[in-house]
């Protein structure tokens, strides 16, 4: 059905696609590079939605996941290169769907653990207890010697996928923008699906999901692990693009810019995080090249969002969400 | 048409001449230029920019952008500058997390990188490159200078750093040379703001001498609460402790401690006093040592720019490794990692006419080298 | 270990959480009455800073520089509040979040623009210098035990302006039912305002006092910010008393846990290593402790009964 939002959608989503594809075609492939930005980012800020937007969970510590992994691309071609196995002998890969397997796993079970000890909590507690579990792993890694500590861990050839030259900047913009397309939707199908319906109605109203038997808790630390999850395989392609991984993915500021991309795009809708991470990575990119003060008018520009724009970009060019 | 046969003919006189025709060369800057670490981008820019300026080198030209202290966003500025922007030579990092995110990637990509700064053990030595040439020290440099002298003047040292790479590669370097006995040595948490239970300790621990590498402002809280806190004994630590941009933050806190660099503002030779009054003239307060070291990144590269094409990478990067430049340090050339040999000085904290500023003592060094080049193969 | 470095770290440990007591004090207070998360209160840390540096160095005079950050903070809390803050209230804390967020942003960048890139000076008075003799061979700096002398005052305050006047009446009515207390000619906005004014006065009077140890720098509330909503998450957030206990339990636990744990682990392993994992556990230890508490008590240990 071909509704606004849905035009918006298909159009957002050949944008992405064609702007790089012509960008390679007349040499420039630092575009390339700015369009698989946006598409991870997008990918990141998606696994929050999954939480913050469908759940009502508003986790300022999605920085811990996404760090995760990354560190998780970063440890183990780290391990491959050098030939050095890891703990009980495993050994590294370069191989990106060995890695993402292993990010997605890890993370998912960091949040279950983390997810299990806040959600017992709610409302302010909640975004409290999530940011200073991020600041635990934070300074854990920082501190932590074994992998570079502060100064990160350089990936010195970007991981390989089947099929694919992953050096070249259109072919892993290519990989990442395919899982993102995955990405967004196993995101629709979760929300159409019984979880998501349980999910959402446990943001609106708990007392009568408890009533209808549905334990709103579980039902809350699966959609925060699978969040996790899709946050944490972003992070992997993150450490890739940037074939470097420091703590700085862990920082609370990462947490917070996650937020940002999901409430200028919109609250969970499924192509806001899209939206959001075009628009922001295009403010920073236009912004920086103008002045040095760019950080001050990117906080102008955020604060002129929420005030006035509720609904971000794709509440102006779609309309209201149907789904509250 | 017109144009390049002006060039041609151009060439061909300046051939005739000896000299190689004038190439353009395009230097990207990325610094960092907001945020608390600013100040060091800032000198860092000024510095560099003061000696291309000198140079009156028309066909240099540099483009400079904002690294906020992110890796990441560090990373997508050498993206843009290299695939976009077209530059043959990059330069101006201050933070060696965000050095180790960048060169990596910018060397794999054949461009040049002259660091301004940092200067990581991992990049001197198994991991040096022929494209990488670092016109600062290598990080341990001044630790190591520091536990040379503290052999001379203490028994019972007690030393403190950060909890990071960069901490404990200084407490190594430090302990690389320093022969006594250690009273403590403690890692503190990154942008720990309070002493108080640190400086208890080394109240406590009866040393007679304190190192400490505390960067930017853990470095200021530290001095001020030492200064507070009453105890007497003395401090000393690698250059950038007290260096020119956290001095005046400090305030007399910091007066008597002993440090170690490859410059002062005091160094009695021509060059250096020219460049410290040319700074001066040009930006209106006295240079640190991160804008000497941006002068001389940004001297080595119009010399070799002068001499070779920066698209021979080879010719190019011989040039840069003769070192022709006059430095403000004083003697300079490029050991075979490429980093520099240098002289090492103690210096300490004055007050000259009424502003805090670093005094030359002694040397501690010539000619000094680093402990990784032996194992850079290039 | 003797007795003496014992009782000096303890103080210092309470030293940390009366600082960290003035932060969440404003912060607790905020949320208590308006139901807003303002993670823009580390700027307002900053403003104080930065408003007692500059007049401090303009005239000579720490306790003028103190005024003018009290002042300055409390003007700053009132203009955000009036331009932004104040759109906010019915907003969902994700909105909060962000738009907070944003004022950071804002602060930060706008603060290095009057000021310039370098950290500013700012020295305790002299009146407060020197050091005191404790007993067992112990010394103490006279400045951090003014500083505890403060915070003690300002909870005191706090405990009477709210318990014992008629404005902490309208405080007490608006953190149980804002509807109310509208509904019965209290002038709901300015109470608001004022309260917001109130709660970043304390913020700005930490930054100066802690200005005079730290270094004033933009960036410096942030590191505190974290700090001091940990303290309240584990005080019970709305909740005085709570920011009291809270503020004083991390303080110590913090120092101690970096004095401490390397020492242990030193009767492990090489004082080198034991310096690094040390730092890096002490550095984590708060953060479990809160998971502890709020996994044991997901409100905090002293919640607020309205909410």
């Amino acid at each position: 059905m071909l509704t606004r939002e849905n035009t918006v959608n298909l159009v957002l989503a050949l944008l992405l696609l064609v702007a790089p594809l012509a960008a390679n075609a007349f040499g420039q492939p630092f575009y390339v590079t700015l369009a698989t930005r946006i598409a991870i980012l997008a990918l990141a800020a998606l696994g929050l939605n999954l939480a913050l937007g469908l759940g009502g969970l508003v986790s300022f510590g999605h920085a811990a996941f996404f760090g995760i992994g990354g560190y998780a691309a970063g440890i183990l071609s780290s391990h491959a290169l050098s030939y050095e196995p890891m703990i009980f002998g495993l050994p590294g890969t370069v191989q990106m769907p060995v890695i993402w397997i292993v990010a997605v796993v890890a993370s998912g079970l960091v949040a279950l653990a983390i997810g299990a000890i806040s959600l017992r909590t709610s409302g302010v507690y909640f975004i409290m207890i999530t940011l200073a579990f991020a600041q635990m792993v934070y300074y854990f890694a920082i501190s932590w010697p074994a992998y570079g500590g502060e100064d990160g861990l350089s990936i010195m050839v970007r991981n390989q996928f089947p099929g694919a030259n992953t050096m070249k900047p259109l072919s892993f913009f290519l990989v990442c923008y395919l899982v993102l397309l995955a990405g967004i939707g196993l995101f629709a199908l979760i929300r159409a699906s019984r979880f998501g319906a349980a999910l959402q109605a446990a943001r609106q109203n708990e007392t009568r999901v408890a009533t209808v038997g549905i334990h709103p808790y579980r039902i809350r630390l699966t959609g925060f692990v699978i969040s996790a999850m899709i946050t944490a395989l972003a992070g992997a392609l993150y450490a890739d693009l940037n074939r470097f991984v420091s703590p700085s993915m862990l920082s609370w500021h990462m947490s917070g810019e996650l937020i940002v991309l999901i409430i200028l795009g919109g609250t969970g809708r499924l192509f806001g995080p899209l939206a959001g991470a075009a628009l922001y990575v295009a403010f920073e990119f236009a912004l920086g090249g103008l002045t040095e003060r760019w950080q001050f008018f990117l906080g102008l520009i955020l604060l002129g969002v929420v005030l006035f724009a509720r609904g971000g970009l794709l509440g102006l060019l779609a309309g209201k969400a149907k789904h509250g | 048409m017109k144009t390049m046969l002006a060039a041609a003919t151009m060439a061909l006189s300046l051939g005739a001449s000896g000299l190689v025709m004038a190439e353009p060369l395009k230097i990207g800057m990325i610094t960092t230029l907001s945020g608390g670490g600013a100040g060091l981008g800032v000198d860092t820019r000024d510095g560099f920019m003061l000696a291309i300026k000198q140079s009156g080198n028309k066909d240099i030209t540099v483009v400079t952008e904002d690294d906020a202290q992110k890796p990441e966003l560090a990373v997508q500025i050498a993206d843009k500058m290299i695939q976009s922007d077209n530059v043959d030579v990059l330069t101006g990092i201050v933070w060696s997390n965000l050095l180790m995110a960048v060169v990596p990637g910018a060397v794999a990509q054949g461009k040049f990188y002259v660091s301004t700064n940092a200067a990581p053990a991992a990049l001197a030595g198994q991991g040096c490159n022929k494209l990488y040439f670092n016109a600062a020290y290598q990080n341990d440099n001044l630790h190591e200078a520091m536990g040379e002298y503290a052999n001379k003047t203490n028994k019972k040292m007690f030393i403190l750093a950060p909890n990071y790479p960069a901490g404990k590669d200084s407490l190594t370097g430090f302990k690389r040379y320093y022969k006594g006995e250690l009273a403590g040595e403690v890692y503190t948490k990154v942008g720990q703001t309070d002493y108080a239970a640190e400086i208890a300790q080394m109240r406590a621990s009866g040393a007679d001498g304190i190192f400490v590498f505390l960067p930017g402002g853990m470095g200021i809280a530290f001095m001020k609460q030492f200064a507070q806190s009453g105890v007497k004994i003395p401090v000393m630590g690698p250059g950038f402790s007290f260096s020119q941009d956290v001095l005046p933050a400090i305030g007399d806190a910091a007066l008597g401690a002993k440090a170690s660099g490859q410059w002062a503002p005091d160094f009695d030779t021509e060059v250096s006093k020219k460049f410290t009054a040319d700074f001066q003239k040009e930006y209106n307060r006295l240079p640190s040592i991160y804008a000497v070291q941006a002068y001389d990144a940004a001297q080595l590269i119009v010399s070799a720019a002068g001499k070779a094409s920066v698209k021979d990478a080879d010719a190019f990067r011989n040039e840069l490794l003769k070192a022709d430049i006059q430095s403000p340090r004083g003697n300079f050339k490029f050991n075979t990692n490429q980093h520099p040999i240098q002289d090492i000085y103690l210096t300490e904290v004055v007050k000259k006419d009424g502003v805090l500023t670093n005094k030359t003592v002694e040397k501690i060094f010539t000619d000094h080298g680093d402990a990784y080049a032996k194992d850079c193969k290039i | 270990m003797t007795i003496a470095l014992a009782l000096e770290q303890l103080l210092n440990g309470i030293q940390l959480g009366v600082m960290l007591f003035l932060m969440a004090a404003g912060l607790t207070l905020i949320f208590g009455v308006m139901g807003l998360i303002n993670l823009a209160h580390g700027s307002l840390y900053m403003v104080g800073a930065f408003a007692c540096a500059t007049v401090a160095a303009w005239t000579g005079s720490f306790w003028l520089g103190l005024i003018a950050s009290l002042a300055c903070a409390a003007a700053a809390g009132a203009i955000v509040e009036l331009a932004v803050i104040r759109r906010l209230y019915d907003r969902d804390h994700l909105d909060q979040v962000l738009a907070t967020f944003a004022l950071i942003l804002i602060f930060s960048e706008g603060t290095r623009w009057l000021f310039g890139d370098f950290p500013l000076y700012l020295d305790i008075p002299p009146l407060l210098q020197g050091i005191v003799n404790l007993p067992g061979d112990a010394s103490y700096p006279v400045y951090r035990l003014a500083i505890i002398a403060v915070g003690a005052l300002i909870a005191l305050g706090l405990y009477l302006l709210i318990g014992k006047t008629r404005l902490g009446m309208r405080i007490r009515a608006g953190e149980s039912d804002r509807e109310m207390i509208g509904a019965l000619g209290v002038d709901i906005r300015t109470l608001y305002t004022l309260v917001f004014a109130l709660g970043s006065a304390l913020a700005g009077l930490a930054g100066a006092l802690v200005g005079a140890l730290q270094s004033v720098q933009v960036g410096m509330g942030e590191p505190v910010l974290i700090l001091a909503f940990v303290v309240i998450v584990i005080g019970g957030i709305g909740s005085i008393k709570g920011a009291l206990y809270g503020a004083l339990l991390v303080g110590v636990t913090d120092t101690l846990g970096r004095f401490l744990l390397p020492q242990l682990l030193a009767l492990f392993v090489d004082p080198s290593q034991a310096g690094m994992i040390g730092g890096a556990m002490a550095s984590m230890l708060i953060y479990v402790v809160m998971a502890v508490i709020l996994a044991v008590k997901p409100r905090g240990l002293f919640p607020p009964a309205h909410a």
